[in-house]
């Protein structure tokens, strides 16, 4: 029996031959990343070390990256306390993937990493962030986990007791129509398989569309499969993969591409084609409760969110940047864009994209989180409603458990900002 | 004998355990004061340590689905809860081990709030309704976990082994 690619990458990961789904396993960890959580891994890591009489150390500083992105700038002096905190022990440990507060090379976690080159096809890439998940869009094993779990890590290099997961196939066949994005295949796929259809799964992508879809759609796939409780997601590298990790990631050294095997044992098979696909709606408090977007049309919203990691790389501000262009936002909508890393603004600005969303009336905030987990910017009022790229509508989500978040693509986003009401990005803007 | 202090449905995420507001707090002796805070009542009530430890909440399925914040399980192991659940979310259920909070996979678990529920290893009784319920063992792998005190000295003790 052959293996899927999960299984061979944790077979490469420990050294054996092969493993098979359930089996238990301590794989080496390629890279390990943490956001401003890592003043809790930092305080765990300690711990682990109290009462050793052994100096604390982390096993590699140079596959450790650090990335400050939930809270930036700073929205409370308890945050910039941790921020401090994180600084000084990167400093003092010598980790070099440390991407600080700054607009030439930080940004979200989860754009950082790709953008940079960190993360390569057949890695063990784990995260204290559950959108870690993101990063098998280049062909690793990405996953989330808590800071205890990285604190353990960051002492042995790998990991204790990973059960290999079982994988889902997700055969993705036909051509995207023009305003349906793969935000609404994934946001399909999740109401298909709901919130805990995948767990303790990993979701395998193949197909024609995804052979055909950018990187930054893979990301975008990738990033939401947690949401249907999913390990991971992962795309099989192909020329597109490398394509990207050459020309936009820089990355110089050799690059090993594998593919999962032909007779691979997979959980379930799920055929989707994408040219049937409408574009797709999360409504409230669940994200698999999912529409397509004509049966919420009409509803009005208070607010709009284009960013994070789900959404917010370059070909989704152009999404919305073309659609808003030489128009007005609607009046009593507030339009916020968020970059997803200052390279990416960067671009956005030299592309004229940032120009044009703002002379409609967006805003156009600096790159990180922002209102995705409610902490401190686009806050909702009562009773209010936001429509957002994002990827979680959990009742409190934006920082308000009386207000409502739907999810969507970029380019149903920006046709509904200029209607004011939830639209159907394919009406041209009409509402309906 | 523990008693059913919260009865909540399926998809309890972790954005209602442990809102996000609330994560620049990280400290697993600080995290309590804010644990349901959305849930105003049951907050205040857990504040007030009118909640014996012991007490249990009782979750439907996919409990702790969402963010990886560690908080979320923190939050519930200071109190020292139990969480009784048809079935959990990874990173929530992975969490609750490595620091000790005690979960529990009951997949036909029913009960509502002020029963009082007795719980074995295998099985949970619920003396109110006269009903008993399977209990799923955890995997053997993240049993160890378990019997070591939490992730922290297992971990020390692979450090102290690797050293020798």
């Amino acid at each position: 029996m052959g293996m899927t690619l999960v299984e061979k990458i944790l077979a490469n990961a420990t050294g054996r031959t092969s493993v098979k789904k359930g089996d238990v396993v301590e794989p080496k960890v390629d890279l390990a990343m943490s956001h401003e959580n890592g003043a809790l891994v930092l305080n765990q890591f300690l711990e682990i070390y109290q009462g050793t009489g052994m100096e604390a150390r982390v096993w590699d500083p140079s596959k450790i990256a650090i990335i400050f992105d939930h809270r930036v700038p700073a929205e409370s002096s308890k945050t910039a306390t941790n921020q401090k905190k994180v600084r000084e022990f990167v400093s003092e440990q010598g980790i070099s993937k440390f991407h600080d507060i700054r607009g030439d090379e930080g940004g979200i976690c989860h754009q950082i990493l790709p953008e940079n080159g960190y993360v390569l096809p057949g890695y063990v890439v784990v995260g204290t962030d559950s959108h870690t998940t993101t990063h098998g869009a280049l062909g690793a094993l990405a996953f989330g986990i808590g800071a205890t779990e990285m604190a353990s890590v960051w002492t042995l290099g790998y990991m204790l007791n990973v059960e290999v997961p079982g994988t889902i196939k997700a055969v993705v066949n036909g051509k995207f129509p023009e305003y349906v994005l793969p935000k609404d295949l994934i946001l399909y796929l999740i109401g298909k398989l709901s919130a805990e259809g995948a767990n303790f799964k990993v979701i395998e992508f193949h197909g024609p569309a995804i052979e055909n879809m950018s990187t930054s759609g893979r990301l975008t796939i990738c990033n939401m499969s947690v949401e249907a409780g999913a390990t991971s997601g992962i795309v099989p590298p192909d020329d597109e993969t490398l394509r990207y990790l050459r020309e936009v990631a820089g990355v110089q050294e050799q690059i090993k591409v594998f593919g999962p095997d032909p007779d691979a044992a997979y959980d379930q098979v799920i055929q989707i084609d994408v040219s049937q696909l409408d574009p797709q709606i999360a409504c409230p408090h669940t994200v698999d409760n999912v529409k397509p977007v004509q049966e919420v049309a009409g509803k009005e919203i208070q607010q709009i969110v284009i960013g994070s990691c789900t959404n917010g790389r370059l070909d989704d501000i152009e999404t919305a940047a073309r659609i808003v262009e030489g128009k007005k936002i609607a009046r009593g909508v507030r339009m916020l864009i968020f970059p997803a890393s200052g390279r990416i603004f960067r671009e956005a600005i030299s592309k004229g994209y940032i120009y044009t969303l703002m002379e409609s009336g967006a805003v156009v905030a600096n790159s990180g989180c922002g209102p995705c987990l409610g902490v401190h910017q686009g806050a909702l009022a009562d009773n209010e409603t936001a429509l957002s790229t994002t990827n979680r509508n959990f009742k409190g989500r934006m920082g308000n458990p009386n207000a409502e978040v739907y999810l969507c693509s970029p380019a149903v986003a920006a046709a509904s900002a200029l209607a004011g009401v939830i639209t159907d990005p394919r009406n041209g803007g009409k509402n309906g | 004998m523990a008693k059913v202090v919260l009865k909540l449905g399926d998809d309890v995420s972790t954005d209602i355990i442990y809102p996000g507001r609330f994560m620049a707090t990280v400290l697993p002796t600080e995290t309590p004061q804010y644990a349901f805070a959305d849930i105003p009542d049951f907050n205040a009530r857990l504040k007030k340590g009118e909640i014996p430890a012991g007490s249990v909440i009782v979750g439907g399925k996919n409990f702790g689905c969402g963010s990886s914040r560690e908080q979320a399980a923190s939050c519930l192991k200071g109190p020292e809860l139990v969480i009784v659940a048809r079935d959990f979310a990874r990173i929530f259920l992975q969490n609750s081990i490595n620091l000790g909070l005690n979960t529990i996979i009951c997949p036909d678990i029913e009960a509502d709030q002020g029963d009082e529920l007795e719980i074995s290893p295998d099985k949970i009784v619920n003396k109110t309704s006269g009903r008993t319920f399977t209990i799923t063992p955890l995997p053997k792998a993240r049993q160890a976990i378990v019997d070591a005190g939490g992730l922290i000295p297992y971990t020390r003790q692979r450090l102290i082994q690797g050293k020798k």
